[in-house]
């Protein structure tokens, strides 16, 4: 029998019925990731790769393949796979202890009340949010809210981290300090992740493997590669850094010759 | 998805268009800032707010002022068919003046006296009673059915046809029907006004259902929650704010229903009090009562907004 890795996916196609026939989306996309592994999935816009971590969440079911984490069929979401969704998605009519709570209390329901609201708190101190836990998210910023996102996520001790372009509507300098504050927090817990991105510098800093998608229809994996810079990593010291740039050159070539933007081509 | 917006056409008259209430019900904006003057640090906060007050109520004092003026000029005189103010207040001093007449306060209740010599306020107090039953349970029922065509998509084909052609038919028309069924005056009132305040509220809730943003049921479904929960964490929350554009609607088309509702039935009750004042060729009287319809009716959709806006905060 053949080791299985912790969150293996294999075989992995989907494909939608359109009135023009079948449509298919991704197509015999097999990836392995250790335990603790950072791996960012990057791609084209349009090329599948929101459809596959929502694959791995189960949020979606896969036409094809099977997704295993730790030696588990994954045929629905739950709380050991968290997703931090792009826009957040806090619940505005809670404050933001409340939305992490919420999460908490499905979690660890087992345990007494007291220990969940320090639980809670501890998170939101991790994202350095304690300060804004009776707030609603309304009273935030966008950044401010991701951080609560990642705090909900994080909470909910999960055995994947999966995130769906984490950073995708925050503006350049926000986004830096929440990419630092995610290096901090996954230095600390050594959390498996998923990251969906279309920055590759974002990918080459956060990432241990970019994982880069072909374009669409029928998307697959097309590279994988190990970024083998060491940690911790400073984002003002990779800007010289050769294997940074090495590594960031890679999917710069892959992205924007071997297959650049389908909608650029057509045109 | 179905349009949200299904009901706008007829709302707007009613309440000028759900999706603003809805953003400010959800995000609860700082209330707006009074701009107190740099330079009025003498002036204290109060007289500050005084004025503020006195200049956005000022438009409209000016312009009742100056349609009544019209209306005295207007109907003045000798052969004019429709009363002019003054005669309104001259004729029908004892109606605005002694509303309560008839009316005992004990404890926190109060009793109408029987028979016909009751004051104005006297009818008002009968007609929302009234309301209060049938729009309580147009409410009650209404939200229930909302979130079951909201939910099921079954159900919402199955049923949403029938609304749609049922809520066009005007109050008046149920009356005969509602008659036949219940064959006294009380419930079949109740029954037309549950029966006018119902659809805004099915079709509101409904939209609003299917409207909880996917990342929402997203985060239900990530964390496992149970229907139950789910039912209490995130649709019931995520849907108040159209709910309550409905009940507002509902609201505010049931008291329309009440008025039709007594004109018919006679006995008590405002509408009852038009009808009686006309056959008695007291039209002054009817013009009081319209003032007082109006009056109550705007407190009514105050009163349900408000409280949608401290049910969404709260939620």
């Amino acid at each position: 029998m053949k080791h299985r890795s912790y969150l293996a996916l294999e075989g992995i196609g989907i494909s939608f019925p359109t009135p023009k026939g079948n449509f298919t989306a991704l197509r015999d996309v097999d990836l392995s990731i250790e335990k603790g592994e950072f791996v960012a999935l990057i791609g084209h816009s349009g090329c599948g790769k929101s459809t596959l971590l929502n694959i791995i969440a189960g949020l979606v079911k896969p036409s094809r393949g099977v997704v295993f984490l730790d030696g588990d069929v994954v045929d629905r979401p739950g709380p050991d796979r968290a997703v931090i969704f792009q826009d957040h998605s806090l619940l505005p009519w809670l404050t933001v202890e409340e939305n992490v709570r919420l999460a908490v209390d499905k979690t660890m329901a087992g345990e007494p009340r007291s220990a969940r609201r320090d639980w809670v708190l501890h998170n939101l101190d991790l994202v350095q949010m304690a300060h804004a836990a009776n707030k609603r998210p309304g009273e935030l910023s966008g950044g401010m809210k991701q951080r609560v996102g990642i705090a909900r996520a994080i909470a909910m001790n999960p055995r994947v981290l999966l995130m769906d372009e984490p950073f995708g509507a925050l503006d350049a300098l926000t986004r830096a300090s929440l990419q630092d504050a995610v290096m901090a927090i996954q230095a600390k817990l050594n959390n498996t992740v998923v990251m969906i991105t279309h920055d590759v510098d974002e990918a080459v800093l956060l990432a241990d493997r970019v994982v880069m998608m072909t374009n669409g229809p029928a998307a697959t994996i097309g590279e994988d590669l190990a970024v083998g810079l060491p940690r911790p990593r400073n984002r003002i010291d990779m800007a010289d850094a050769p294997d940074y740039n090495h590594a960031r050159h890679e999917v710069l070539h892959f992205l924007h010759q071997r297959f650049s933007n389908p909608v650029d081509k057509a045109a | 998805m179905p349009s949200p917006v299904r009901l706008v056409s007829d709302m707007e008259s009613i309440d000028t268009s759900p999706a603003p209430v809805v953003e400010q019900v959800r995000e609860a904006p700082p209330a707006p800032i009074e701009p107190v003057p740099q330079r009025s640090s003498v002036i204290a906060p109060t007289i500050a707010w005084v004025r503020q007050v006195a200049l956005t109520l000022l438009p409209t004092i000016m312009m009742i002022g100056a349609l009544l003026m019209v209306w005295e000029i207007a109907c003045s005189s000798e052969g004019a068919t429709l009363p002019s103010p003054s005669r309104v207040w001259m004729e029908s001093y004892d109606v605005i003046v002694h509303p309560f007449k008839g009316v005992e306060l004990d404890g926190l209740g109060f009793k109408i006296q029987d028979g016909g010599d009751v004051g104005i306020a006297g009818h008002i107090l009968t007609s929302l009673k009234r309301v209060a039953t049938g729009f309580g349970l147009s409410a009650i029922v209404g939200v229930a059915l909302g979130i079951l065509i909201g939910q099921s998509k079954t159900a919402y084909r199955a049923l949403d046809p029938l609304f749609q052609i049922l809520r066009t038919v005007p109050p008046l028309a149920w009356l005969p029907i509602s008659l036949a069924i219940f064959q006294q005056a009380q419930p079949s009132a109740i029954f037309l006004i549950f029966i006018t305040a119902i659809w805004p509220v099915i079709l509101n809730t409904a939209a609003g259902v299917q409207n909880i943003p996917a990342t929402y049921r997203n985060v239900g479904r990530v964390l496992s929650l149970n229907p139950f929960e789910y039912f209490t964490k995130i649709m019931l929350p995520a849907t108040v704010p159209h709910m309550f554009t409905g009940l507002r609607i509902g609201v505010g088309m049931s008291w329309l229903a009440i008025v039709a509702a007594e004109m018919v039935q006679g006995g008590t009750g405002i509408g009852f009090f038009i009808w009686d004042s006309y056959n008695s060729s007291l039209l002054t009287d009817t013009i009081v009562a319209l003032v007082w319809i109006g009056l109550v009716g705007f407190c009514l959709d105050r009163l349900v907004s408000w409280i949608g806006r401290r049910v969404a905060r709260q939620a």
